[in-house]
């Protein structure tokens, strides 16, 4: 079940690039696993490692100052591709709380979301003083729905249900579950089609 | 007073609501299919095990291997003599959860094993007017066949396992009006890569996409199946097509298709299911087919594609796009035509069923593959196999000197050993050219499989217009 989440704090982490699909925050020859953690490692591995496995010191994730962000800005269309929730698990494993970017792919959304992992999807202005300020100060307030850098802020769109889950650290399963009645009453009336 | 025009979605989604959306909560929607793999399933079975959940419908559940497993026959050594142990341990927990929670599974050697996009419709699961849903984004294969289909993550994987439904925000719609006829040499894979480059990879994002017009139209069931497929690199929830006669023929007699007063029952409410006449949606584009050419991907999103005989664009200011090229070593301005590959791949869930392995082996017939060029041939599933054994379609792959493979998703995502060495350079009929897809440091061309198929007889990229 994932805590609730009402504020974030941290500075940021960016990586300036669109379509950042889910084969680079994962690559799938670490999808073998079966648990949910200790992922993080691998974020971005080929990004972040060379061929030997030593970090890559230019890259944004392994400069000193990229230690402890839990904020990450990226451009447009931002976890596409492949469905694997072990893009948010690795995000989140690797300590980010909240990917910020001008757009995000459905599913990836969806699964950060059940993940505790907060998209937030900004305008371009917004977009682009956070890519200008790398490393900035960033507080995201999830009940009010904005994102504040400096004395500049901006709203971001989050579903009601969303937010919700997220304050509360809601588990859907079991709101689902909840639903019981409605189900079955489902299956009774369309018993039989094919 | 006559009701308000719907759209195809509009009928599927309406006809899957268990509970509505509320201001506050979204709508719960029914699953009619659950299609279940290695990969992305294990710890949704973990979730079920913690919460003391049992699977609701199992019966509306197949599994199958497709991502991990070797395609190289075993020769003996068993089907899973070529597996990583942590592999090895991921088809074991699949095959536990099946046993513990009573789930059809088509394991390696299985009759009706392959890849998840491509056993569905070819054993008659996928049908008109149902919802699909599977952990793999290419779920949106499905809605081919007039079905609402789309890929999950796991958590969603545990949610349909124990209460069968989702709670999902309604997607917009978005009509893409196809109009023309495909030219000759020129396929669906084609089609849908042109369409990729024209509107963008994230011009469906929020939308559930109806492919519509003379063109789609004109279509087989499976050139139906690779343009949805690829509806989920233009950003689309969901891809369909309405269903017509050839979705009927396609569906007659298969394994699990209805039969007798069943099927006649099914078809009248198929008949029922295409957009009708006014409907509205959010959005349409539009988009001409009788001008395309073969396409080929140059960079690393399958939006950067061009027409196989047109140079590299400048990427000017843009930096994704000086990026895609630096990674693939290419520069503005030159010609793919002629360029030197060093692998072949045909397979993956957009183009491994046997029209796909026809059109290649027209191109492979009476030539040869150079010897410095690696050329694997991966059929979609088991019975993919089979008919194309039959056909006579691998003695002139193997003559011409590729490889023969068994089905999986193999090169398409580098899991199970089937990977591009660093700098290497791909011509593939799969769905990613993303950075180290194919292996890390690989680097792909997307194309149909007459383009890679006439890349794989001359070594270089080539129009197939010419070995056609």
């Amino acid at each position: 079940m994932p805590e609730p989440i009402r504020r974030l704090e941290s500075k940021t982490v960016v990586l300036p690039i669109d379509n950042i699909d889910t084969d680079q925050i994962i690559p799938a020859r670490f999808l073998t696993v079966t648990t949910r953690q200790g992922l993080g490692p691998r974020l971005f591995a080929d990004w972040r490692y060379d061929a030997e496995g030593r970090p890559r010191p230019e890259f944004a994730l392994n400069r000193p100052q990229a230690a402890g962000a839990q904020v990450l800005v990226a451009g447009h269309n931002f976890g596409c591709g492949s469905s694997r929730e072990h893009a948010p698990w690795a995000l989140a494993d690797a300590g980010f709380k909240a990917v910020v970017a001008t757009s995000f792919a459905d599913i990836f959304r969806g699964n950060a979301l059940k993940n505790g992992l907060l998209p937030v999807q900004v305008d371009q202005k917004t977009h682009g003083k956070l890519l200008a300020a790398p490393g900035a100060l960033v507080v995201i307030d999830v009940e009010a729905q904005t994102i504040a850098l400096g004395s500049h802020s901006a709203p971001f769109p989050l579903a009601p249900f969303a937010r919700y889950c997220l304050l509360q650290g809601v588990d859907e399963l079991q709101f689902l579950l909840s639903q019981e009645p409605a189900i079955a009453a489902y299956e009774a009336r369309h018993a039989g089609e094919v | 007073m006559s009701a308000k025009p719907l759209t195809l979605f509009e009928k599927l989604w309406d006809a899957h609501i268990v509970k509505p959306a509320t201001a506050e909560t979204p709508a719960t929607l029914y699953v009619d299919l659950h299609l279940v793999h290695e990969v992305t399933s294990p710890q949704a079975f973990s979730v079920l095990r913690e919460r003391g959940c049992k699977v609701r419908r199992p019966e509306r559940t197949k599994a199958t291997m497709d991502h991990a497993i070797p395609t190289l026959p075993s020769n003996g050594g068993g089907p899973f003599a070529a597996v990583t142990a942590e592999a090895l341990a991921q088809i074991g927990e699949l095959e536990r959860n099946c046993r513990e929670f009573g789930i059809e599974l088509y394991p390696p050697g299985h009759e009706r094993q392959g890849i998840v996009h491509v056993i569905a419709p070819e054993l008659g699961l996928s049908r008109p007017g149902m919802t699909i849903v599977c952990g793999d984004s290419h779920t949106s294969t499905h809605g081919a066949l007039g079905a609402l289909a789309f890929g999950i993550g796991t958590s969603q994987v545990a949610h349909v396992l124990a209460s069968q439904c989702l709670l999902l925000e309604r997607p917009k719609t978005l009509a893409i009006d196809v109009g023309g006829r495909v030219p000759a040499g020129v396929t669906a894979k084609d089609l849908v890569l042109g369409l990729i480059a024209r509107l963008g990879t994230g011009c469906g994002t929020g939308h559930a996409a109806e492919f519509r017009g003379e063109a789609i139209r004109a279509l087989s069931m499976e050139e139906r199946m690779t343009v949805c497929n690829m509806a989920v690199e233009m950003g689309a929830r969901a891809g369909m097509v309405a269903p017509d006669e050839a979705t009927y023929q396609y569906l007659a007699g298969r394994p699990f298709s209805p039969k007798g007063a069943a099927w006649d029952a099914a078809l009248a409410r198929w008949r029922k299911l295409p957009s009708d006449e006014g409907a509205v949606f959010d959005r349409e584009e539009s988009f001409d087919a009788g001008s395309l050419a073969p396409m080929i991907s140059y960079g690393t999103s399958p939006g950067m594609a061009i027409p196989i005989d047109h140079a590299v664009p400048d990427p000017g200011s843009d930096a994704s796009l000086q990026k895609a090229l630096g990674y693939m070593g290419l520069v503005p301005g030159e010609r793919l035509l002629g360029r030197a590959i060093d692998v072949v791949f045909i397979g993956s869930c957009t183009n491994s069923r046997i029209s796909d392995l026809r059109l290649a082996a027209r191109v492979f017939a009476g030539r040869r593959v150079p010897s410095s060029l690696k050329v694997l041939v991966v059929p979609g599933s088991r019975q993919v196999k089979r008919q194309a054994e039959a056909e006579g379609l691998d003695r002139i792959f193997r003559e011409a000197g590729a490889e023969w493979r068994d089905p999986g998703c193999s090169m398409c995502l580098a899991m199970n050993g089937d990977r591009l060495e660093p700098g290497q350079y791909a011509v593939a009929t799969s769905n990613r050219n993303f950075e180290g897809r194919q292996g890390s440091g690989g680097r792909t061309f997307l194309a149909s499989p007459a383009t890679a198929a006439a890349a794989a007889v001359s070594g270089r990229i080539t129009d197939p217009r010419e070995l056609l």
